[in-house]
């Protein structure tokens, strides 16, 4: 895909989440209302409303091709980039899904597991002790420290004695 | 004057307080290695930190990340110069004439050059602030919700005006940052508004942070994975001997760049107080000129020291000069500030001009810290030049995951929803692609940092004046901001007009 269709194809999704946020806005008055001012759906309905004619200027540039992206004809992301931004976007993206299931101190050993060893290829000792030593750190500096509590999922339980301990 | 100077003292009494102490010189050390550190900058720095900082009272609180935001103006210039790499986007003038002073063997001179300059322009630019700050506040006292939007009106359209990004770019930026501050509830009927796709997570609203994270934490950081798989991770990173008989004889030699670092903090501070411009803009604008007033502009390029003094003052001025309308107006100068400023609200501070009224140990706090933190960062960058460029060293493969885990972790604190996890990583992709595509994306955050104080401004000026817009002309102080800010929003048309009118005179010469 070049640039110049990426452009393209972010300026019509952009323009459609555009109205979707327009009509959204509408569930709620967007007119004037006697004793109380404008309504709630005013101010983001015409601002929704500025984005669209912004995406609809984006569009414009783009059919009488202005400006360096609307012209550019580069790949838009290239192959070999693609995999190491795709490998990245997705471990995040099943680490966060893990959360809710084997919680924090499940998924996070395994992220940097996956990203230390097999996209840095480090040394397995190198990758053993960040491993261990930051879900500690961070265990120690949120959940005691700022008694933040970050989402277990089912290890919930094997926390209990620690909580004890610290609380 | 003199008061002035007693609530400065007040501050200092704040300052150093061993707890606040602390926080300014591991801020400081903090701000350094971040600012050092390819591709991070004060702005990620200060974003993906800021959940730590609910540990510590608001005054602790700002002044370690005042402290990380200094820090990372000087440390910007370490990578420049050794690795000819802007360590942010603040230092790439800094690279001109920084890198070649680093390939002739005077890595230390232009190191410890920019450390001065800094150190300079910091201090120019505090002196400024300390003594433009409190009556400019003192004006803003008066200002109501007509000026306070007008205010809010002038920082977007800098932006479109004096941002150089596209322009239709730019507004939807600012809007969907806007729109984005309006999910959750309507402030005043109370009822649910904009709960996208009726997912309650939605009915908390969109936290500053969640976005501010999701672009310069995660989107940056995909940025950085991708700038890394094109270079090949290739190292060309300078030797540097620094010893103290060097360290003497370089500091000699700085006296004569004394014109253009005094020269570059002025400039430095006033284009970062406006909120479009800010540190890289005002770094390379005082480049071009030390190169004019320079008796050998030749140099320029090849290696003179001006070059690198010049805008590492200005950088330093400018991060100082964007807090001034941060903290007298509670509009943000810079992307960094408008974090600051969520930070604020966060802490529960209302910010503009009262805060130097009901919070002024706060703000002195602040001010005599950004007066401490300039000498500590000074100091530590000195001593600990061979271990910053140690640090250079380190994979990126080892701090990424490091940086996504505080990402992960600073998404969920603030309102501990894992639905904000969520929202968090789908900015960090669209802004990522969004930026490939030239959206400027610091609009955007600097909206949903102001968007929940400007929907009340507009509100209740309208409710004021039974919905006449012409509130925002008549009144004595809203009035000229207004009219200036629309002139910087038709700019960018006006230039387009002014060239297509030229056009047809050169040609028929």
């Amino acid at each position: 895909m070049t640039v110049r269709t990426a452009e393209l194809l972010m300026a019509l999704l952009m323009g459609a989440f555009s109205i979707y946020l327009m009509v959204k806005s509408a569930e709620l008055p967007i007119g004037w209302i006697d004793e109380e001012g404008p309504g709630g759906g005013t101010w983001p309905f015409w601002l929704a409303t500025i984005m669209l004619l912004s995406c609809g200027g984006i569009l414009f540039n783009w059919f009488r091709k202005h400006g360096s992206i609307a012209t550019s004809t580069r790949t838009y992301i290239e192959a070999h980039v693609l995999g190491d931004v795709a490998a990245v976007a997705g471990s995040l993206i099943i680490t966060v899904a893990l959360f809710s299931f084997i919680g924090i101190y499940g998924a996070l050993p395994l992220f940097l597991i996956f990203y230390l060893r097999f996209l840095g290829k480090h040394s397995w000792s190198l990758t053993a002790t960040l491993t261990v030593l930051i879900p500690v750190v961070i265990f120690y500096f949120f959940e005691i420290t700022l008694k933040i509590i970050l989402p277990k999922g089912i290890t919930e339980p094997l926390f209990i004695p620690l909580y004890k301990i610290f609380f | 004057m003199l008061e002035i100077l007693g609530l400065l003292l007040q501050g200092f009494a704040i300052v150093f307080e061993p707890q606040n102490l602390l926080l300014i010189i591991g801020g400081c050390a903090l701000g350094l290695f971040i600012g050092a550190m390819p591709g991070l900058g004060s702005v990620n720095g200060v974003a993906i930190l800021l959940p730590l900082t609910f540990l510590v009272p608001p005054t602790g609180a700002i002044i370690f990340l005042a402290a990380i935001y200094y820090g990372a103006m000087y440390g910007g210039a370490i990578s420049s110069i050794m690795l000819g790499i802007p360590g942010a986007s603040t230092a790439v003038a800094t690279t001109f004439d920084g890198r070649p002073l680093a390939k002739q063997g005077m890595a230390d001179k232009a190191l410890i050059g920019a450390a001065v300059a800094s150190f300079v322009g910091g201090t120019i630019s505090v002196l400024l602030f300390t003594f433009f700050a409190p009556p400019l506040a003192h004006v803003a006292l008066v200002f109501g919700a007509p000026e306070e939007f007008a205010l809010m009106m002038l920082a977007f359209a800098t932006f479109v005006g004096l941002g150089g990004d596209d322009i239709f770019k730019t507004l939807f930026s600012i809007c969907i940052g806007l729109v984005l501050s309006a999910v959750g509830f309507d402030i005043i009927s109370g009822e649910p508004r904009l709960v996208l796709w009726d997912i309650t997570g939605f009915l908390h609203g969109v936290n500053f942070l969640v976005l501010a994270i999701g672009i310069y934490g995660i989107g940056e950081m995909l940025w950085t994975v991708e700038e890394h798989a094109l270079g090949g991770g290739k190292s060309m990173l300078s030797d540097a001997t620094v010893s103290v008989k060097r360290t003497v004889a370089a500091l000699k030699e700085l006296v004569v760049t004394w014109k253009s670092t005094v020269l570059g903090s002025l400039l430095g501070y006033f284009v970062g107080i406006l909120p479009a411009a800010g540190a890289t803009p005002g770094s390379l604008m005082a480049y071009g000129l030390a190169k004019q007033i320079s008796k050998e502009p030749d140099k320029f390029g090849n290696g003179a020291i001006e070059g690198v003094c010049a805008p590492e003052a200005a950088n330093n001025a400018a991060s100082t000069g964007s807090m001034l309308p941060m903290l007298t107006l509670g509009i943000p100068g810079s992307p960094t500030t408008a974090i600051l400023l969520g930070g604020m609200v966060i802490w529960g501070l209302e910010p503009g001009p009262r805060l130097f009224v009901d919070h002024s140990e706060f703000v002195w706090g602040l001010i005599a810290s950004l007066y401490a933190a300039n000498l500590f960062t000074l100091l530590i960058n000195i001593a600990f030049i061979p271990v910053f460029i140690k640090v250079l060293k380190t994979p990126f493969t080892i701090l990424a995951p490091i940086i996504f885990t505080l990402c992960l972790i600073g998404g969920y604190a603030p309102t501990q929803d894992l639905h904000d996890v969520w929202l968090m990583i789908v900015f960090g992709i669209v802004g990522y692609l969004m930026r490939k595509l030239d959206y400027p994306l610091a609009p955007a955050v600097l909206a949903i940092v102001l968007g929940p104080l400007a929907e009340p401004a507009l509100r209740q000026s309208l409710i004021i004046s039974d919905g006449e817009f012409s509130i925002f002309f008549t009144r004595a102080y809203a009035g000229p901001i207004m009219v200036i800010a629309i002139i910087l929003l038709f700019l960018p048309l006006f230039k387009i007009i002014f060239d297509k009118l030229r056009k047809p005179s050169t040609a028929e010469q």
